[in-house]
């Protein structure tokens, strides 16, 4: 081992965080595993439900329903197509699959399963995925940063990204309602909870204001939600009033709300997300202003178009601008 | 139409000349079209339609019937032959075939047809499904079958690989895979495009029990299927089945092998002529 002192690495530095590393920051309200007990609540009351991974169960939460039921609980192997094709066959013989992996395997290594066996056959597959976005410190193996826009281009697909535990709690019996495939970003392990405070349901299709502003609106989908809401807080301390639009649904698109509350004159109009820049929440939003006659000044939060890099989260949060701080430094620049 | 049990049925030669006779009928109507697969495989969807499967042709989604997943969709021709030689799809749909708003699109599409079990084209999909259909079958404690028909080509594709290892972790001894070994793929001969002999041997090694027989001696199909349905090991079924290209109408036999084969306007009588010279005792 190297002497400290000698090096340019001999300072004290955060160390990468591990592959799954919570999002949850130091002494925040958490939750642990809440799809993996969603799942487990739902599945009391419907026999047809039933999880599938690909050798990803403890690490997707749903370890917690394979303890609850073994015999419903199909180890598929570490292999992602097969998953997806499996699971359009357990749909097609009438159950509910819930089936889950990383997002970067979903989205990337899996896709055509999915458009081809899923999608386009319309099979009632419910696809929940962990590591969304940035929240792996492990490299762009694991950073699932264009999930969003490569699900929303699926035809039939219904594409959610859950803020915190509460939400994700309320979204499994939703879309198990709900006929037809789902893509869910799944949070795993100790969730952070946020919305519990906010007297808020999710709602399939629906955004929620979740806080009013009239100098700033800030339109969020997923863990960017909780950085806004933090980050609108901070700006109130500067004066700054911020509005909090949270679009957990980034299809089908809540268009009436997002252009109800960007329609309101006065305010910059950012959109944050955990996502590539490229074709997530942001350009929907975009797109949508646009085509509907709705210029208000446009911002965008969100991870740029490159390979992000690894190491320790809160760091990368700060590189890459969604850190509640950084979300703060840019709209106070922007308003300037 | 008659089921295949009455003495008046006709019999799996006539069954798989009138697959045959549909086939070239549809490819007529497009003047193109996969022609020379679906003359190899028809003896082997006959032994399937007519001897094997049970299904209700008045009645295409009826839950006790064994699935037919066509993991190589552009193989549809023929398949669309077998399900109106089954009496699932109206005869008189045969002059749809490939047109705008049709049941019969060129690839196979489980939302387009009746019988049409998933959605082929994108090689290499249907054993995962069968793979989860046939789980879902034992959840269901039900005694259907699945059988699934794809190419060898998609032995290329890492998926069926994923897909034949699973079958036979989870015992699926409800799926019988049957591979269509015609030597041909878009670019030239399967075996040159990336070599998956010795195949009896990489499935026996991989859990399954096989059986390899000639594709186009009906005999011999009747008696590998019979086995596939009967075997007592709790293992997934392969028949590997080796078929001839165009087989049935000598002059396209004899082309020169083409994945897509061409078939002049005029040829597509010769051809039924041929094959209904061929068929004669």
């Amino acid at each position: 081992m190297k002497s400290a002192g000698s090096t340019p690495w001999a300072k004290p530095r955060l160390t990468t965080s591990a592959m799954i590393a919570s999002i949850a920051a130091e002494g925040q309200r958490t939750r642990p595993a809440p799809f993996g007990h969603a799942l487990v609540e739902l599945a009391r009351g419907r026999e047809d439900v039933v999880g599938m991974t690909a050798d990803l169960g403890k690490y997707t939460d749903l370890h917690i329903f394979a303890q609850a039921f073994p015999d419903r609980y199909y180890q598929m192997g570490m292999a992602e197509q097969l998953l997806f094709a499996a699971a359009s066959g357990l749909a097609a013989e009438g159950f509910m699959p819930f089936a889950t992996t990383y997002a970067v395997f979903a989205s990337r290594r899996a896709y055509d399963f999915i458009h081809q066996t899923i999608a386009e056959e319309d099979r009632n597959v419910k696809i929940a995925c962990a590591l969304p976005g940035l929240t792996s410190g492990y490299g762009p193996s694991h950073q699932a940063v264009e999930d969003l826009a490569l699900f929303r281009a699926m035809p039939n697909m219904t594409v959610i990204d859950p803020c915190d535990a509460h939400e994700i709690e309320q979204i499994v019996p939703v879309i198990a309602a709900h006929r037809g495939p789902v893509y869910m970003r799944v949070l795993r392990g100790q969730v952070p909870l946020v919305l519990d405070e906010y007297n808020y349901r999710f709602e399939l299709g629906k955004a929620a204001l979740l806080r009013d502003g009239t100098d700033v609106l800030i339109i969020s989908s997923g863990i960017m939600t909780m950085r806004a809401l933090e980050a609108a807080q901070a700006l109130s301390d500067d004066r700054v009033s911020a509005a909090v639009l949270h679009v957990p649904t980034i299809k089908p698109l809540d268009t009436a709300a997002i252009l109800h509350e960007a329609g309101k004159p006065g305010r910059l109009v950012v959109v944050a997300e955990n996502h590539t820049v490229i074709g997530g929440l942001g350009e929907a939003v975009a797109t949508l202003l646009m085509r509907s006659g709705v210029h208000p000044p446009f911002r965008q939060i969100g991870l740029p178009d490159e390979f992000l890099a690894a190491g320790a989260l809160p760091t990368l949060h700060d590189r890459y601008g969604i850190s509640t701080a950084e979300v703060k430094r840019q709209i106070k620049a922007w308003l300037r | 139409m008659a089921t295949p049990t009455l003495e008046n049925a006709p019999t799996l030669a006539q069954r798989a000349r009138y697959i045959r006779r549909n086939a070239l009928l549809m490819g007529e109507v497009q003047g193109q079209g996969y022609i020379a697969q679906a003359l190899d495989i028809a003896d082997v969807l006959a032994v399937a339609y007519f001897h094997a499967m049970r299904f209700r042709a008045e009645d295409p989604a009826w839950e006790g019937r064994d699935r037919f997943l066509l993991s190589n969709g552009h193989y549809a021709i023929a398949l669309y032959a077998a399900l109106i030689e089954a009496g699932i799809i109206p005869e008189a749909e045969l002059e749809t075939y490939g047109f705008d708003e049709s049941r019969l699109p060129m690839s196979g599409m489980a939302s387009y047809t009746p019988g049409m079990e998933m959605s082929g084209g994108s090689l290499g999909l249907g054993l995962g499904i069968a793979v989860g259909m046939a789980l879902g079958l034992k959840r269901k404690k039900s005694a259907a079958r699945i059988f699934t028909l794809f190419s060898d080509g998609e032995l290329d594709e890492g998926s069926k690989w994923e897909a034949i290892m699973s079958a036979s972790h989870h015992k699926l001894d409800n799926l019988i895979a049957i591979v269509d070994v015609n030597n041909q793929q878009a670019d030239g001969p399967s075996k040159q495009m990336l070599g998956f002999e010795p195949l009896v041997d990489k499935l026996e090694a991989f859990g399954w029990f096989v059986q390899r027989v000639d594709g186009n001696d009906l005999d011999a199909v009747v008696a590998a299927f019979d086995a596939a349905m009967t075997h007592g090991e709790p293992k997934p079924r392969m028949i590997v089945a080796d078929t001839l290209m165009g087989k049935g109408v000598p002059f396209l036999e004899q082309r020169e092998k083409n994945h897509f084969i061409r078939v002049e306007p005029h040829e597509w009588q010769l051809a039924l002529s041929a094959l209904n010279a061929g068929e004669q005792p």
